[in-house]
């Protein structure tokens, strides 16, 4: 059973798994490691550490933001695996690489991941890798224990969830909305629904996590209450790191008091 | 090998890497113009649209002076600036704007680079009634105000792309999000042969009526078709639309032009000087770095300066079926004002690399063979730019 699974699976009945998004290298290389410090302290069960990319289409404007802040500070690939490697041997958290396929592929993608397998890493998420094109590196990912994360979304109907609920590793990641990363203000109806078709497809076989859009601790216990198995948020870190510059010791206690909130909620 | 790309691949050049979201638009797109591309129908109104609106068949003109300049091969000029809005993108615009139609959708997006696809998308969205909103770089509107401008006129609406470089790759990302967000209503209507899968054939086969017109006016005029056909390449549309009738007619050489810009490192010439990788949402080549961040270009023409190039491109100079050679900028210039002196043409800049690597090439042929040059568009628009680089202020 991979780290992944694992942090699912150690969860007691009814709570729900918080993975935390973080931009590696945002602000900076050397501050993003306490950010990382801030949300484990904070109760986060996972780690996805985002590698920027120059062109990052699922993004909106926190996440583009936080990738031409990490990318100005200096941030390589090779810099974030270091981020992943020091999380772990740290806290000991499992750590999923979320970034776009380029940045594996123009280093060979077996290359890439035997490297971010030696600095550590349980997984991989890649959202212009689908399900279609995952499949030829899907031996690979498989052979080297690294949990290739799929997602799903609001437009992928029941044959292909059925399939993405089998090909997925570590869990199935769903976009609960049409569109790209960003805090929203409230949960729609139809995100609910959502989660509960998408339930139908993964119960018993892999944890489904919910991301995009969820920014407060109410919206963690609805989707938990849906049926989903974790949440994922993002873009609400990534705006609080973007105050650091201005006020820093109080952005990484905030940080963290917003992560006990989060988590709070996903144990009802 | 010119046949419909088996599984969305140009051998291992194209694909589909797009975020989840848009496989199943990708899917309905694909199925949608496989049905209405050989519908009678179809056909017809597209064919009456390019004859009596765009302005097909567009001449092909023997550029006796410019042939007698360059000392060599024939050089025939295939007239795409001659069509309304002053390029080859309405073939495209119109086929797709149509095909929007059929498949229901009222909102249409798209890119622009230097603002002639976004233009053509105006004018065609005009013509068929639909919504057209378009995305272009801040850069590019400072650089290209009068097509930002001209968008306006014909109804468009005009999103300013302030992310990254600023420049129509960003405007991709930016249309690419959009689409993603307003899925159901909206027709993402991309510029070029570049893309996820479908897009790159659906454009090619709507430029492809370039290259069956060269064909048939070679025919008629010389008797047989042209010893070489030649074309700029920003994404590569205009070329891929004058090659595909001829990828499986090997007498006649394909050459691509690409922009060399100011030399080594600092142009837009993928194929020349990329590496494989995976830039929206294809596999194809492009300029990054070592860590496979995609790099930032620079050319004269906005209508080149583009780090990725159509797989199909990809794929033809990986089997070595099409040649790839790079024009810089200051020869650019100077095939610009030759075509202006010679011929009374001002080509656009996209469309002067083309003049300029023909003129080379005819040099070293045979005074009965035959170039057929691309025109994609006219130069009305780089005039302020061309005034500029001669050091003067209009
Ligand atoms: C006149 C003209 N030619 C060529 C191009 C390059 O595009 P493509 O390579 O797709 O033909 C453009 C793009 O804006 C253009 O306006």
């Amino acid at each position: 059973m991979s780290e992944i699974s694992k942090a699912f699976a150690g969860l007691a009945g009814s709570e729900g798994a918080l993975v935390t998004y973080i931009m590696g290298g945002d602000p900076d290389p050397d501050t993003c490691s306490k950010v990382i410090d801030a949300v484990v302290a904070g109760g986060a069960d996972i780690i996805e550490l985002g590698i920027p990319f120059s062109d990052p289409i699922a993004d909106g404007k926190s996440i583009q933001a936080a990738a031409v802040r990490a990318l100005s500070a200096g941030t390589t690939p090779r810099r974030v695996l270091e981020l992943a490697k020091n999380a772990k041997e740290k806290h000991h958290v499992p750590v999923a690489l979320m970034t776009y396929f380029n940045i594996f592929y123009s280093q060979g993608f077996e290359n890439f991941l035997r490297l971010a397998k030696s600095h550590s890493v349980d997984g991989i998420i890649v959202p212009d890798l689908p399900l279609d094109e995952a499949s030829r590196y899907a031996r690979i990912s498989r052979r080297m224990g690294v949990d290739n994360i799929l997602l799903a979304a609001p437009t992928t109907s029941a044959g292909r969830m059925r399939m993405l609920a089998s090909n997925t590793s570590g869990f199935l990641y769903l976009v609960s909305v049409l569109g790209v990363t960003g805090a929203r203000q409230s949960l729609r109806r139809s995100t609910l629904a959502l989660i509960a078709f998408a339930h139908r497809y993964t119960q018993g076989r892999v944890p489904l996590a919910v991301g995009f859009g969820i920014s407060a601790p109410e919206h963690v216990r609805e989707v938990i209450e849906a049926g989903a198995d974790g949440v994922i948020v993002g873009s609400s870190i990534v705006d609080r790191v973007a105050d650091y510059r201005e006020n820093k010791s109080k952005v990484l206690q905030n940080l963290e008091e917003y992560v006990r909130s989060l988590k709070a909620a996903t144990r009802g | 090998m010119k046949s419909y790309p088996v599984n969305g691949r140009f051998g291992e050049f194209g694909g589909q890497f797009v975020p989840e979201t848009l496989v199943p638009a990708l899917q309905e797109l694909e199925s949608a113009y496989l049905r209405w591309k050989s519908d009678a129908g179809f056909r017809a109104e597209l064919d009456g649209m390019l004859r009596e609106y765009a302005g097909r068949p567009t001449p092909l003109y023997f550029a006796r002076n410019l042939t007698k300049r360059a000392g060599g091969a024939m050089i025939f000029l295939k007239r795409e600036d001659l069509l309304h809005g002053g390029a080859h993108k309405i073939n495209n615009t119109l086929g797709q704007g149509l095909l929007a139609k059929r498949m229901g959708k009222q909102r249409v997006i798209a890119e622009t680079g230097a603002g002639q696809h976004g233009v053509a998308t105006a004018i065609a969205c005009a013509a068929l009634g639909l919504k057209a909103e378009v995305y272009m770089g801040s850069v590019d509107i400072e650089r290209q105000k009068l097509n930002a401008y001209r968008m306006e006129l014909m109804g468009a609406e005009l999103h300013s792309v302030t992310a990254g470089s600023r420049t129509l790759k960003d405007a991709i990302n930016e249309a690419l999000r959009d689409w993603a967000t307003n899925i159901s209503t909206t027709y993402y209507l991309i510029g070029s042969v570049v893309g996820p899968h479908p897009y790159p054939v659906i454009v090619r086969d709507f430029q492809s009526v370039i290259g069956k017109e060269i064909r048939d006016q070679m025919r008629r005029r010389e008797g047989r078709l042209p010893d070489a056909v030649v074309a700029c390449v920003g994404g590569g549309s205009n070329a891929m639309g004058s090659f595909h009738e001829f990828v499986e007619k090997r007498g006649v050489k394909l050459v691509g032009v690409e922009a060399g810009g100011a030399g080594r490192g600092r142009n837009a010439a993928s194929l020349a000087e990329g590496r494989k990788g995976v830039l929206h949402g294809m596999l194809t080549y492009v300029l990054e770095d070592e860590d496979g961040q995609i790099r930032e270009t620079q050319s004269v023409s906005a209508g080149l300066d583009y780090p990725g190039v159509g797989p199909e491109h990809s794929y033809l100079k990986e089997r070595g079926r099409a040649t790839y050679v790079t024009v810089r900028d200051k020869d650019a210039l100077r095939a610009f004002h030759l075509l202006a002196e010679v011929e009374g043409i001002l080509p656009a800049l996209e469309s002067a690399h083309a003049v300029a690597h023909a003129v080379k090439m005819a040099r070293s042929m045979k005074k009965e063979q035959s170039i057929v040059v691309t025109l994609s568009g006219r130069g009305d628009k780089d005039v302020q730019i061309v005034a500029k680089e001669a050091g003067l202020e209009i």
